[in-house]
């Protein structure tokens, strides 16, 4: 560590005033996000995806998320031959202190990390009674938990499985993108932690960011597209047997 | 005329209904959160709350203000991309007061190990040992600079 | 995992819906069934069954009235509930629900109620004391008009109710059918039939309560029981019955023979998890049996006492069968995982707020109302034995 106490007391300050500024707030305060501008997504791209787990706990410190609860997991994948209809799916505590060795070795293995779709046509948002799961203009699925009955209406419709009833607020629970971050321009929790870039939030909307030239030359598919959920959660690279 | 007073007690019933709607109209009007359709079907402030929910992660940006002699080292070296709280835990108590938090020193032998140890359903490609046999229980550091892990020659001496 | 076999999401493994939201179609479709057989009478002019007209509905009334709280009791905020009546979503099942729900408490059965029972509560409210008589001038909002002609227009009224009410009652459960239909998440729920298939259990299960609750009263009463009336009964019972048992096997069959991504983990399910309560209870004790028992009464010159026999045990089974079938729908469908991979279990608490003891209170809970009701508004006055007692201008 080459910092000196006069690097220190010239780049702190520097440092304390973007930080007071990254911490601003609310969209309406942070006077550069426009709700209109932004459209929510997020690249995964399997074959870089070594299951460390760091997404897993970093979304937990980030967010909060009770023990035995996950708002991302890693899933294993164990795959025979061809029998793509027949895998041996594993998911220690999601993932999160990553995964002891696999009992067979043999045959195609993999990781598939998860987590909340953000579907455009999400049939989560559909079934709630009240309103208090919804879609942001900005394409973030979200839920209200001053709102929420907690009937876990949307718990069973989502089909990835992907929310869960905090047993602290009895509501309904579930990835929010990061939505306090990404409003202020940094990127989720468990994108910024992941070391091999598997993970990468991306917005549709705007014209320079990487995804656009991602998905031009390369071939990506949704979870459960025949659930026609318009998931915006791009997998790169994805096997047939993943579920 | 006589049907209409043979009817009476239907007209209370109609009104104790009607009463019933206007009394249910009224509260709503109170009780719906005033927000509530601003963008939809939801409460438009939840949006400001949910958004205002504090960070615990710094991002690497704010980290690399500071810190750019790690920053240099890292970007030579095969971690250049691995973020610094990948491996130093949320850092934002830190970033906003820097002397009043500082990061613990971290276990190599452990925080290593959850990337590199080999497992099958790793990708092949990626940097991976059975601990066990590679360190022999010596913390990785003992060899490797974690910023920039790559042994260089003076080391195969 | 503690109760997991194979692989779950890892938040699907403790179950969401618990045995109060068994319970609470179980209920509704008391009052569906019920409500439907008071209509026989009422709009079909079955004289047969005229005996229970009365009691039908107050049974669908006991029912309607306990529904809300196994609803209440299991969200994590009941306190919020009522936003379901003020900012509902249009496109949520249950949040239509709650209108339907009103609409048909009020609109229909409260209503139907009060127009047949009028002219008794009139009566009432001049004969009886204290606080009955407070209670009885309340309910005739005041009005004492029990002239021809007001009864005659409470008639025309009344069944103008039950011919709006019929639908409604179809709407009403038929609703809670398309809350658990419409999931597509769940291929156990997801059908079109789910609806009807809930309909008709819903009718099944209130006709044979109407029937075993009448003989109930009258032994209770000491009065002999109207044969022609409970043999009409046992035969709509019969005729529903056989929709009911043909629509679930074509559910089955239809699923056995598409055999699509969901069946062979369904499949298991039933066969392992739900063996008890789906083959053993539903489809056999609770549905081929009493079929079988009552076709014996259909093909066969029974006496009396056999027939009693045959219809009390077949009613008892089919009850039991039908709240079966709600339990391998509700719980059946969150005992598998979504994956297809895997299996969970269903941790049932006792005395927990969502456990065994609530269940059985609330379901105890709406005998209790039927009985306040029933002396309340008895509903055999006129029809049997005492001359209502009255002070009567002449």
């Amino acid at each position: 560590m080459n910092l000196t106490r006069r690097h220190l007391l010239l780049l702190l300050p520097a440092a304390g005033v973007a930080w007071k500024y990254v911490l601003a707030g609310t969209p309406e305060a942070a006077p550069n996000y426009k709700l209109s501008e932004h459209w929510w997504s997020m690249l995964i791209d399997l074959p870089k995806c070594i299951g460390c787990g760091n997404c897993v706990r970093a979304c937990q410190q980030e967010n909060d998320v009770p023990d035995g609860y996950f708002r991302t997991w890693i899933e294993r994948y164990h795959v025979n031959d061809y029998d793509i209809e027949n895998p041996v799916v594993d998911s220690p505590d999601g993932g999160k202190m990553g995964f002891p060795p696999a009992k067979d070795g043999s045959g195609k293995n993999f990781f598939v990390p998860k987590l909340c779709n953000h579907c455009a046509d999400s049939p989560c948002t559909q079934v709630c009674p009240v309103g208090a799961t919804f879609i942001s203009p900005d394409g973030v699925v979200l839920v209200d938990k001053t709102y929420c009955l907690g009937c876990r209406y949307c718990v069973q419709a989502c089909p990835y499985g992907c929310r869960f009833i905090n047993p602290k607020t009895d509501t309904a629970e579930k990835c929010t993108l990061c939505y306090h971050r990404i409003t202020k321009g940094l990127t989720t929790a468990c994108c910024e932690s992941c070391p091999t870039g598997a993970r990468q939030l991306a917005d549709l909307k705007n014209p320079n960011d990487p995804i656009h030239e991602f998905l031009k030359t390369h071939s990506v598919q949704v979870l459960k597209p025949s659930m026609a959920t318009h998931a915006k959660v791009y997998y790169n690279g994805m096997d047939g047997s993943v579920r | 005329m006589n049907s209409l007073k043979d009817a009476g007690h239907l007209f209370r019933l109609a009104a104790v209904f009607l009463a019933g709607i206007v009394l249910f109209l009224l509260a709503r009007g109170f009780l719906v959160p005033k927000s509530f359709g601003q963008y939809g079907h939801y409460r438009g402030n939840a949006l400001g709350e949910l958004a205002a929910r504090p960070v615990h992660y710094a991002g690497h940006q704010t980290c690399e203000t500071c810190h750019t002699d790690v920053l240099e080292k890292k970007t030579a070296g095969r971690h250049a991309h691995v973020n610094c709280e990948a491996c130093h835990g949320p850092q934002a108590k830190h970033a906003d007061d820097p002397a009043s938090e500082t990061p613990t020193k971290l276990d190599t032998a452990v925080l290593c190990a959850r990337c590199h140890e080999a497992n099958a359903a790793k990708p092949r490609a990626f940097p991976q040992v059975a601990t066990a046999e590679h360190s022999t229980g010596l913390p990785c550091d003992t060899c490797h600079q974690p910023h920039s892990p790559a042994i260089v020659a003076e080391a195969k001496k | 995992m503690n109760g997991v076999e194979g692989f779950m999401y890892p938040n699907e493994v403790e179950l969401q819906w618990s045995v109060l939201i068994v319970l609470y179609p179980f209920l509704t479709g008391l009052v569906a069934g019920a409500f439907i057989l008071a209509s026989l009478e009422r709009v079909f002019n079955v004289e047969a069954v005229k005996p229970t007209y009365r009691l039908a509905l107050l049974t669908a009334l006991s029912f309607l009235l306990v529904a809300p709280l196994p609803l209440q009791l299991h969200l994590g905020h009941p306190e919020r509930s009522y936003e379901m009546y003020l900012t509902p979503h249009r496109t949520s099942a249950m949040a239509m629900f709650g209108f339907v729900y009103l609409w048909y408490l009020m609109a229909v059965l409260v209503l139907e109620i009060w127009l047949d029972y009028r002219r008794d509560i009139v009566e009432l409210s001049r004969s009886s004391t204290g606080l009955k008589r407070l209670i009885y001038r309340a309910m005739t909002l005041g009005s004492s008009n029990i002239s021809e002609r007001a009864l005659a227009i409470d008639e025309k009224t009344g069944w103008i109710t039950t011919i709006i009410g019929i639908p409604s009652a179809f709407l009403l459960h038929g609703y809670v059918g398309f809350i658990f239909g419409s999931i597509k998440a769940n291929p156990w729920w997801s059908t079109p039939l789910m609806p009807v298939v809930f309909l008709f259990s819903a009718m099944v299960s209130g006709i044979a309560a109407v029937m075993l609750l009448y003989m109930l009263f009258a032994l209770l009463r000491k009065q002999t029981i109207d044969m022609r009336c409970v043999d009409t009964i046992a035969r709509y019972l019969f005729y529903t019955f056989i929709i009911d048992f043909s629509l679930e096997m074509l559910d089955l069959i239809h699923r056995i023979y598409e055999s699509d991504e969901s069946f062979r983990s369904l499949d298991f399910m039933v066969h392992t998890k739900l063996y008890m309560s789906h083959i053993v209870i539903q489809i056999i004790c609770g549905t081929v049996v009493p079929i079988a028992l009552l076709a014996l009464t259909q093909l066969l010159k029974l006496t009396d006492i056999w027939r009693k026999r045959i219809y009390v045990t077949a009613g008892c089974l089919t009850l039991i069968g039908i709240f079966a079938m709600r339990w391998n729908v509700v719980i059946g469908g969150q005992l598998f995982s979504k994956s297809f991979l895997g299996y969970t279990t269903y941790k049932m608490g006792l005395v927990t707020r969502e456990g065994l003891l609530t269940a059985v209170v609330l379901t105890i809970l709406p005998f209790v109302i039927l009985g306040v009701l029933v002396k309340l508004l008895p509903p055999w006055t006129e029809r049997h034995f005492e001359p209502a007692p009255s002070a009567l201008s002449s």
